[in-house]
């Protein structure tokens, strides 16, 4: 990793954290020399092409896998248990895949913060989970598994077409505020003995609800919902949740992500049109790029959305080192 | 276009970073007609824009209220709860319960008579945590190993208590119970150290034995869903009690579904006039396990599980 590159990991990761993200402040020569060049390049030509790309039909590849895979997982849970044939026991926030112990990496912390004693079927579950989304992506538990990620998309359509309308506008607040509270919720589980934010986490609200039937605890998702529609843009993924912030961590480490190549870019920014998280895109902005190819910080869920919009192909899924090997 | 990309409220406009090179500085957006790379002198922050930050900033906080309001409105159920939840069998005492339970369900889900519930926003903290409603549905013990300790993740439910966690007096059983449904077998006994509640004749003037009367029928009527597990019929598949109409000279259901050894049984006693009756009587093996409670065909019940009850001599 050219030291550019390993300046902006760390960047991103002080972004993950709420930090708003910054020109960078050198640049690779080779990226320097697209740069110029995108400059030189004939405006009206540049401008025809955007046009062009404009008409380019919508294409939801990645969206649509994803959102199969989100309802298979969330269903299998539910039919496992339905049909009672005992291969995924559970619900997100613990279960057991055909015997093996998985348990949701927040869940987990809330527990050992407020019980303060941690039994071995704790540890192994939590371990196995952290494994699979280090190889799977961190967020991407976010954008591929959570249910509640799937209603607050739908509410982020409805949103959008209402801000078009003019009827609202996107509100927007401080990202610093996942991080507090992520340090609010794992003190008050130290602290009162209780796991408070499971009481209220939307993500294991669904899931029991898909599994054990409906309950009133759905109204506190409707209100966020709500919130989200006409108040703020996927505020409670953007600025609330911890289970992102934890996850992200462990995205940090994960060898899945998207790549940016900034020879094709246009910089028409679409991408950060559809992004849940537009601070990891900063770098596609015309001049940003410190590099030839600039993957992605930890806070992306990997959801797709950007390598779908993207009409040049700029932005890509990568796994480390597999490319190399192949 | 993608000038107009930048986010307005992302990019602290006051600190441009200094750039390396020319090129940078032009190709930042800023300003692409000043190729110098002398560093801006600081404009000050507009009027709007300062309006905007302190919008953003009521924001934030108003978002922040309302999470945690939400989020320690959950102590309010506990401070104001007036009933305590039965919770399944080896739960550990009710702080530690609800610090340790996971709300996963796994214990739900192995129930061979569905006898356990998750429960709701009402609850608070505890939302989403097991429990049992005997009257409607009681443990009778069908699976003979309390399968939902067995499947529980995190230790909430235990077969025994780890060291560091005291054991109030008279919650722990002298003895292991004895399941009756495996009396024969080479370990009768259940895998249970702690009872999670006990049972309490609260309406003895209602009392069928008491009052020396029979029954006739279908205990809690024909619509009743709960299910019990009778030996006479199947060991391995627990049935509707509907679908197991009873005809006795005198009430002595509590004390014949009972699935502990010992626990209840129906003694002679003296009435205040002098008289003797007949009356059930709980033992100390009583786990609370609330078979009683369901199969008492009085209706309001005459015998309750009093849920995380001690034994007291």
């Amino acid at each position: 990793m050219s030291v550019y590159l390993k300046n902006r990991f760390r960047d991103q990761i002080a972004v993950m954290f709420g930090r708003e993200p910054r020109k960078p402040v050198a640049i690779s020569e080779p990226a320097q020399k697209i740069h110029v060049l995108k400059r030189a390049t004939n405006k009206e030509r540049l401008q025809a092409a955007i046009v062009a790309h404009q008409d380019r039909k919508s294409v939801h590849t990645w969206r649509n896998r994803r959102w199969t895979v989100l309802l298979v997982v969330n269903l299998f849970f539910t039919l496992s248990f339905w049909l009672d044939i005992q291969i995924l026991e559970g619900a997100l926030t613990a279960s057991r895949f055909i015997g093996f112990h998985l348990i949701d990496l927040n869940s987990a912390l809330q527990v050992m913060l407020a019980h303060k004693h941690i039994i071995v079927n704790l540890v192994i579950g939590t371990g196995t989970v952290l494994v699979l989304w280090l190889i799977l992506g961190g967020r991407s538990f976010c954008s591929w598994v959570c249910p509640y990620h799937l209603l607050a998309e739908w509410a982020e359509n409805i949103h959008l077409w209402l801000v078009k309308k003019k009827l609202v506008t996107d509100q927007a607040i401080d990202r610093r505020l996942r991080t507090l509270s992520w340090i609010v919720f794992a003190l008050l589980a130290l602290a009162t003995g209780y796991t408070v934010f499971e009481a209220i986490s939307p993500t294991g609200i669904l899931s029991r609800a898909l599994i054990y039937g409906p309950g009133l605890a759905l109204l506190w998702v409707l209100a966020l919902l709500v919130f989200e529609v006409f108040f703020s843009r996927r505020a409670w993924c953007r600025y609330a949740c911890p289970i992102g912030l934890t996850y992200g961590v462990v995205g940090i480490f994960s060898p899945v992500r998207i790549k940016y190549t900034l020879d094709n870019c246009f910089h028409e920014g679409d991408c950060r049109k559809v992004c849940l998280v537009p601070h990891v895109l900063d770098t596609v902005i015309k001049g940003r790029a410190v590099d030839t190819e600039v993957p992605i910080g930890p806070d992306c869920t990997r959801c797709g959305l950007c390598v779908d919009t993207c009409p040049t192909g700029s932005l890509k899924f990568e796994v480390k080192g597999l490319s190399k090997l192949l | 276009m993608s000038e107009k990309e930048m986010p307005d409220d992302g990019v602290n406009p006051a600190v441009p970073p200094a750039p390396t090179s020319p090129d940078a500085a032009a190709a930042s957006g800023v300003d692409i007609t000043n190729g110098s790379s002398a560093p801006a002198a600081r404009p000050p922050p507009s009027r709007e824009r300062l309006q905007q930050a302190r919008r953003r900033v009521l924001r934030t906080i108003l978002l922040t209220g309302g999470v945690m309001g939400a989020a320690l409105s959950g102590y309010l159920p506990l401070v104001y709860a007036q009933k305590k939840r039965l919770r399944p069998p080896g739960a550990l005492d009710e702080k530690d319960f609800l610090s340790s339970c996971i709300k996963c369900g796994q214990c739900v889900q192995v129930c061979p008579v569905q006898a356990i519930k998750l429960a709701d926003l009402v609850d608070g903290f505890g939302v989403g945590t097991p429990y049992i409603d005997a009257r409607e549905q009681a443990c009778d013990f069908s699976c003979d190993a309390v399968q939902c300790i067995l499947a529980c993740p995190t230790g909430s439910l235990v077969y025994k208590k780890p060291a560091f966690l005291g054991v109030r007096k008279g919650a722990k059983l002298a003895a292991a119970p004895i399941l009756k449904a495996k009396e024969k077998d080479a370990e009768p006994t259940l895998n249970l150290s702690e009872r999670i509640g006990v049972a309490r004749l609260t309406r003895p003037e209602a009392c069928l034995a008491i009052q020396g009367k029979g029954f006739k029928g279908q205990v809690r009527g024909a619509a009743f869903k709960g299910r019990l597990r009778y030996m006479d019929v199947n060991r391995w598949k627990p049935i509707r009690v509907a679908e197991h109409p009873y005809d006795i000279a005198e009430c002595d259901l509590c004390v014949r579904e009972c699935p502990v050894k010992g626990a209840i049984s129906i003694e002679t006693v003296f009435a205040p006039d002098g008289s003797k009756r007949k009356s059930p009587v709980v033992h100390e093996p009583c786990v609370g396990c609330g078979v009683c409670e369901m199969i008492c065909p009085v209706e309001p019940t005459c015998i309750v599980v009093e849920a995380r009850e001690v034994w007291n001599t």
